[in-house]
């Protein structure tokens, strides 16, 4: 793993849809065995961008996620390399079973990428809007659960999975999203980073929620309460080393995900944490809700998907610690 | 061989395909008896006359596949396989027993010669169909063959495939479907329907389709099969009209998905089962 951290909150040009295009691109150049798979949402996923210079390795199933799968497991077991793409509620919820029985349990190698992770999916509104694709991928075993936090990341985890055999859920964000990393960063599947050092109290952020993360930071450290940040974006496997670390270090946990919190990453590390080191933990993410219309923006607000929540969970936390 | 003699030979195989089914079920004394059964004779034909296959070789690249897609007729596929020497034939009495190589449903990562691991219902299609187009891609030749049955048409995911190897033309691949009339709770007819028919749907679908009148008559399903391998530009597909529980009266009777007999049932219907494979053996 070696990382720079940019992390001035700037919005990165770069779409993470044409990343995906122009990295499927390559990895198809070097190994012909790569295809993509998309349910009628190719013009998303910039997955036409690949067909433009591979058109025999991307298959379009049509509107039938369930079918896509099944058949990318199919694919699997005649030596191919499937990635397969659709929003995040339908790549996790419409093909659960198929990804589940026929990709996991028959141990094939089937990669699904799901876009518009949570809230991102915005102007989709609820029906689109996955709160708990993370957590059924989550239920499989051996499968790997990533949440990137910014494009460098996300590009880097895609080249990570198509060197490892097995199910995988990766999280896309097709558009924008903030710079957390400068371009050449390497990252390892099943170690979280360790963003910013403190010693009060540790917040454990993925995706979306790494940027404001290091926001509250920023604030938290103005107040006089040290946090140190960790983008723990490989939600399964875990890094529990490093959980542990931090437990031990800071005494208190705040996490904060763009996901519902109560069967994602806040669960996920509570349950380590109640097992090995039972600390004071706080969750910022949905609170078990359906999602709804609207701005990125407004969501944030809506569901407190921000700094300024991050700070109160921090300051309870650090309060509950000396109780 | 001449055409006759070959038919005889698939008989004795197909009947010895429901002998050993019914052995590897009785040493548990219960198991999915209907689909089984009513499933022999396509086997026979497949594993016996049709398919490219290596028993020393399962993952020959060139060989032709196989996907059970409805996983319960495994104790059947594990017979056929057993028989064509994939593993001994007696490893197939471990049926269901703790950590054995053949669980009720297939999978492909415990018993050699399965293709695809299925059991949820209407899933095998779809990978059938992810096989046949990766061995498109490849230049490959080799056919893929999919068994489902007929209550598992139920399933949308099955016409989900069906229109995509169709838009494809994957005219390599063949689908079986054992309509043998019955799914768990009674009647598909009573059930759940299909309209116009199973065939009749696959055909809007785009696919070739072949009916075959007694699904359990090796020369009608071989001659089927046969001009099916032969298909150009679409997929095939061919209903076999077949007796749910086929040669095994107290299933046959009933028409029962899954049956629990005592081992004197279990006893008398091997030996029914015997009797029939010497009166095909001593015909051949």
């Amino acid at each position: 793993m070696q990382y720079r951290i940019a992390g001035k909150h700037e919005i990165d040009e770069r779409m993470g849809g044409d990343g995906y295009a122009q990295t499927m691109v390559e990895l198809i150049a070097q190994d012909s065995s790569v295809v993509h798979i998309d349910c009628d949402l190719a013009g998303c996923s910039k997955a036409s961008e690949i067909a433009k210079v591979y058109p025999a390795q991307v298959i379009n199933a049509g509107i039938a996620e369930a079918n896509a799968v099944g058949i990318a497991a199919g694919l699997s077991a005649a030596g191919k390399i499937p990635f397969v793409h659709s929003f995040g509620p339908f790549i996790s919820r419409r093909a659960f079973d198929q990804a589940f029985l026929s990709a996991a349990y028959a141990k094939l190698n089937v990669k699904l990428i799901g876009s518009d992770p949570g809230i991102c999916a915005a102007y989709n509104g609820g029906t689109h809007m996955p709160f708990e694709d993370c957590a059924l991928y989550l239920a499989v075993p051996d499968a790997i659960v990533l949440d990137p936090s910014d494009y460098v990341m996300f590009i880097n985890l895609l080249k990570k999975l198509y060197a490892w055999y097995g199910v995988s859920y990766l999280r896309m964000v097709r558009k924008n999203s903030a710079r957390i990393y400068e371009d050449g960063a390497d990252f390892e599947i099943g170690k979280g980073v360790l963003l910013r050092e403190g010693n009060d109290v540790t917040i454990v952020a993925s995706g979306l929620l790494v940027d404001e993360a290091l926001k509250a930071q920023e604030i938290l450290s103005e107040r006089g309460i040290s946090a140190r940040v960790i983008d723990m974006f490989t939600w399964k496997p875990l890094d529990v080393e490093l959980l542990l670390q931090s437990a031990a270090k800071t005494g208190c946990i705040v996490t904060a995900e763009n996901h519902n919190c109560t069967v994602g990453l806040g669960a996920a590390v509570a349950r380590v944490l109640a097992e090995h080191c039972p600390i004071p933990v706080e969750m910022v993410g949905v609170q078990d809700r359906f999602g709804q219309v609207g701005a990125i923006g407004f969501l944030q607000e809506e569901y407190r998907l921000n700094a300024r929540e991050i700070v109160r969970k921090a300051a309870r936390a650090v309060g509950r610690k000396r109780q | 061989m001449q055409q006759e003699d070959k038919i005889r030979e698939l008989q004795v195989f197909a009947q010895q395909i429901r002998v050993e089914t019914i052995r590897a079920l009785a040493t548990l004394g219960f198991g999915h008896t209907g689909g089984t059964m009513s499933v022999t004779e396509a086997l026979a034909v497949l594993y016996g006359g049709i398919m490219k296959i290596d028993p020393q070789n399962p993952g020959w690249e060139e060989r032709d596949w196989c996907v059970m897609s409805k996983g319960h007729a495994g104790p059947a596929v594990y017979a056929a396989l057993g028989l064509k020497g994939f593993f001994p034939l007696e490893n197939i009495y471990t049926l269901n027993q703790p950590h054995t190589d053949f669980p009720s449903h297939t999978d492909r990562l415990k018993t050699p010669g399965v293709d695809m691991t299925t059991g949820s219902l209407g899933q095998g299609i779809s990978a059938a169909v992810g096989i046949a187009y990766a061995n498109r891609l490849d230049g490959r030749d080799n056919h893929v063959f999919v068994i489902l049955g007929d209550g598992e048409c139920d399933e949308g995911q099955v016409w989900e495939s069906a229109q995509f190897a169709a838009h494809y033309g994957l005219d390599r691949l063949i689908c079986l479907v054992d309509n043998n009339k019955r799914q768990l709770d009674g009647l598909c007819s009573e059930v759940m329907s299909h309209g116009e028919g199973i065939g009749a749907k696959f055909r809007a679908c785009g696919w070739d389709v072949a009916e075959v009148r007694d699904g359990n008559d090796v020369e009608q399903v071989y001659e089927a099969v046969d001009r099916a391998y032969h298909n150009v530009g679409k997929p095939a597909c061919i209903i076999l009209n077949t007796v749910k529980g086929k040669g095994l009266p107290l299933a046959e009777q009933t028409g029962a998905h899954f049956s629990s007999f005592s081992a004197e049932q279990w006893h008398e219907t091997l030996a029914f089962a015997q009797r029939e494979l010497e009166r095909l053996t001593a015909q051949a």
